[in-house]
C-alpha cells in the first residue's frame, strides 16, 4: 500500500472558533492507483491533501489521525524531516497554475533549481533533466529558456506538471489541475497525467469539484461533505450505484446530455458551518431521506460492497 | 421562431494593441479582431447561448452587443432600432430594457454598499422612483424574485456577509428590477458549486417563462448550453463555426471543431476505455491574420482550399448553420 490516511483530522483557527475542514477521514492508495476526491467548496478536500504534504498554513494543524506514506507516519514528522519527503515522495499540482511560476526567472531554471536542491545535480545536468522533463510532458525541449509570460496557460500547466515529477514522486496529488483551463486543454492535461501515471506507475490523488471528469480518469472515488467522506468506491459503484443521498443528487447537478433535457432539483439550503457542524449526519439538514437518529448520530463508513463504503443511515430507503 | 427581438448582423469589433516601445514609435500598431462578422438572432422569451473556449469572444459579442465594447463593425438591431450608431445619451432607454449579469460575484458587488443600495441603483440612476415606501417595495419584489427570501433579511447586509450563491441572486435582482426584455448572462453560474448552480438556472429560466425575458448565455460549458437554451452558437476565433438548436448541435454537429468539442465534453460517469480525441495544439493568437478558414490550423480534415478561402455561414439544413467546406 503506498498512502494510508487514518482518522485524519484537520482544524483551523479563526476568530470564531475552532473549524474543522477535515473530520475524521480515512482512506488509502495502492501504488498506480487514481483516486478522485470530489466535494463542493469547503469540503476540505484541499485540506486533505495539504494535510498529506504538510502544508497547511499556520492557522491549521493536524489534530489527530495518521498518514503513512510508503511506511512513513507524516503526521509525526518535523517540518525539517519532512521537506525531504516532500517532492522526493509527493508533489502536488495547485489549480492557479498562472501564478505559481516566478515570473522573472525562466521556466526550466525553476525546474532545474529543484533538481539541483534534492537530487544534488550540477548545473548542467540540471538543465538537461529539465529539458527531459519538458519532452515527458509534451513541451518542445528548447522552450526551456523561455519566461512564464512566453507560456499559455495550458503549458504552464505542463510546465508545473514536469515540475511536479522532477523528483520522480511516488505520489502526486493534482488539486484542481485543470479548473482554469478550456475544456480542450483540460481534456489534454488529463490525457497527460493518466499516461505519466500508468508509465512511472505513481499513486495519483485528482482533487475536483467537477464530477464529471473523474469517471474517465479514476480508479475509485471519494464523495466529501463538510469535511466528512460521505460515500468512496470503484468508479462504477459511484456512478452506477451510489447510496448516498448527496452523492445522487451531486450527480444529478451535472447534465448528462445522453439523458433528456430536465433542470434538475439541485441540493436545497447550504453546506453547513464548519466551526459548528451539525450534531449528527453533517447532510443531515438538506437530506430528504433525514428521520431522528440523522440529527443525533454520526453514521459511521459501512462496508457495502467490495471497495464500496458508505455513511448513511438510510441507505436502503435511498 | 418568436417574435423578432434582436437582430446582430456582421458585428466586428477590434482593439488595438499597444506593442512595445520602439514599435509605438515607429507607428506599428497591432490589431485583435476579437469578434470579426457575427450574425444571429434572438426572439422575445428565446435563450441562445455562445459556447467557445477563452479568447473566442464570446464576451466581447455579449458585450458590444450592450455597447459595453466598442463596436467597429456591423448593426445590432434591438427592437427594431439601431443601437449601434446611439450616443452614450440616446442609449439611456436600451439600457433599460437590456441588462447583464456578470461572472464573478464576488467582484460584480460593491463590497461597500448595503444590499438595498446595490439593487436600488439602477432606480436611483434611472430617477424612477418618487417616494422612498415605492423604492423599498421594488427593491423587495426584486429580492424575492431573486429567491432572497424574506427580503427584510437582506437589505442592510453587506456582499461579504452572503455566500456566493446568495450574491449572485442579489446580481440578478439587481437586473431585474428594471424588469428587462433581454439579458446578457456571462457564465453567470461559472463560479459557483453545482448544487448552488442549478438554483441560479431555475430562477432565470422562472424569469423567461414568467416575463418573457430573452437571454444570451454565454459559456464555456456545452452540456450547460444545451441543458438550458433554445439554440446553440459554437464560436471559435471570434467567428460562429456553427449553430443551430440545442439537440440538433449536441447530436448532429457537423463541423469539425464542434465535433470535437461535443467528444472530449465531460459527462458524469462516462468512462474512457481508449484515448481521447484532442484536438492538437491551443487557439492560435487573435492578433495574427488568418486568411482561410480561422479553424484551418488544427483541423483534421483540412485541405488545401481552407488556408486561402473563408468559408461562408450557410444553411445545411432548417436553423442549423454551419462555416465549412466540406459540409454538405
Amino acid at each position: 500500500m503506498l498512502l494510508e490516511v487514518k482518522n485524519l483530522k484537520t482544524y483551523f483557527t479563526t476568530s470564531k472558533g475552532e473549524a474543522k475542514a477535515v473530520d475524521d477521514v480515512s482512506f488509502n492508495l495502492e501504488q498506480g492507483e487514481c483516486l478522485g476526491l470530489v466535494g463542493e467548496s469547503g469540503c476540505g478536500k484541499t485540506t486533505t491533501a495539504l494535510s498529506i504534504c504538510q502544508m497547511l498554513p499556520k492557522e491549521g494543524r493536524i489534530a489527530g489521525g495518521e498518514i503513512y506514506l510508503d511506511g512513513v507516519n507524516y503526521a509525526d514528522l518535523s517540518e525539517k524531516e519532512i521537506s525531504k519527503h516532500r517532492w522526493e515522495d509527493v508533489s502536488i499540482i495547485f489549480q492557479g497554475a498562472m501564478n505559481a511560476f516566478n515570473p522573472v526567472k525562466k521556466v526550466g531554471w525553476q525546474i532545474a533549481e529543484a533538481c539541483m536542491l534534492h537530487d544534488g545535480l550540477k548545473k548542467d545536468e540540471a538543465w538537461k533533466k529539465a529539458g527531459d522533463l519538458f519532452e515527458l510532458v509534451g513541451i518542445p525541449r528548447e522552450r526551456v529558456t523561455q519566461y512564464p509570460h512566453e507560456f499559455s496557460g495550458g503549458m504552464k500547466q505542463r510546465a508545473m506538471i514536469a515540475m511536479a515529477l522532477a523528483c520522480s514522486p511516488k505520489l502526486i496529488i493534482g488539486d484542481e489541475p485543470t479548473t482554469a483551463l478550456d475544456v480542450m486543454i483540460q481534456a489534454q492535461i488529463l490525457e497527460l497525467l493518466e499516461k505519466l501515471r500508468r508509465e512511472l506507475n505513481m499513486g495519483m490523488i485528482l482533487i475536483t469539484h467537477d464530477l464529471s471528469i473523474l469517471g474517465e480518469t479514476c480508479d475509485r472515488i471519494a464523495v466529501m461533505y463538510a469535511g466528512k467522506i460521505m460515500e468512496i468506491g470503484d468508479v462504477r459503484d459511484i456512478f452506477e450505484d451510489p447510496r448516498h443521498p448527496y452523492t445522487k443528487k451531486l450527480i444529478s447537478c451535472f447534465p448528462d446530455v445522453r439523458g433528456e433535457r430536465v433542470i434538475p432539483d439541485g441540493i436545497p439550503g447550504y453546506p453547513p458551518s464548519l466551526i459548528d457542524p451539525p450534531e449528527g449526519c453533517r447532510f443531515c439538514p438538506r437530506c430528504e431521506f433525514a428521520t431522528e437518529a440523522c440529527s443525533t448520530t454520526c453514521p459511521e463508513l459501512v462496508q457495502v460492497g467490495e471497495k464500496h463504503f458508505v455513511a448513511c443511515h438510510n441507505m436502503e430507503e435511498v | 421562431m418568436a417574435e423578432k427581438m434582436l437582430e446582430v448582423k456582421d458585428l466586428r469589433v477590434s482593439f488595438e494593441v499597444k506593442k512595445g516601445l520602439a514599435e509605438t514609435l515607429m507607428g506599428k500598431k497591432e490589431t485583435i479582431k476579437a469578434v470579426d462578422g457575427v450574425s444571429f438572432e434572438i426572439g422575445r422569451g428565446e435563450i441562445l447561448s455562445l459556447v467557445g473556449e477563452s479568447g473566442s469572444g464570446k464576451t466581447t459579442t455579449g458585450k458590444a452587443i450592450l455597447r459595453l465594447a466598442p463596436v467597429t463593425g456591423g448593426s445590432i438591431k434591438f427592437e427594431g432600432e439601431e443601437i449601434s450608431g446611439k450616443s452614450q445619451k440616446e442609449l439611456h432607454e436600451f439600457r433599460k430594457k437590456a441588462q447583464m449579469i456578470y461572472q464573478d460575484p464576488y467582484q460584480a458587488l460593491n463590497p461597500r454598499q448595503y444590499i438595498i443600495d446595490i439593487v436600488g441603483e439602477p432606480l436611483d440612476v434611472n430617477d424612477l422612483c418618487k417616494t422612498t415606501e415605492e423604492r423599498l417595495e421594488r427593491i423587495k419584489k426584486a429580492l424575492e424574485n431573486a429567491g432572497l427570501v424574506p427580503p427584510e433579511d437582506y437589505l442592510y447586509r453587506y456582499p461579504y456577509e452572503l455566500s456566493g450563491g446568495q450574491r449572485q441572486r442579489v446580481a440578478i435582482a439587481g437586473s431585474l428590477i428594471m424588469n428587462p426584455e433581454f439579458i446578457v448572462a456571462d457564465e453567470p453560474v461559472s463560479m459557483l458549486d453545482a448544487s448552488i448552480r442549478t438554483g441560479i438556472i431555475k430562477l432565470m429560466l422562472e424569469q423567461r417563462d414568467k416575463m418573457g425575458v430573452a437571454y444570451l448565455f454565454i459559456t464555456h460549458d456545452l452540456s450547460l448550453a444545451w441543458l438550458i437554451s433554445d439554440r446553440i452558437a459554437i464560436m471559435y476565433l471570434g467567428k460562429i463555426m456553427e449553430m443551430g438548436t440545442a439537440d440538433e448541435i449536441i447530436n448532429h454537429a457537423e463541423h469539425p471543431y464542434a465535433k470535437a468539442l461535443i467528444n472530449i465534453m465531460p459527462i458524469p460517469g462516462k468512462m474512457i476505455d481508449s484515448g481521447r480525441d484532442i484536438l492538437e495544439g491551443e487557439t492560435p493568437n487573435a492578433a495574427v491574420d488568418i486568411k482561410g478558414c480561422k479553424f484551418c490550423a488544427r483541423c483534421p480534415v483540412r485541405q488545401a482550399i481552407c488556408e486561402t478561402e473563408e468559408p461562408e455561414l450557410r444553411e445545411i439544413s432548417p436553423g442549423h448553420l454551419c462555416a465549412c467546406h466540406f459540409v454538405k
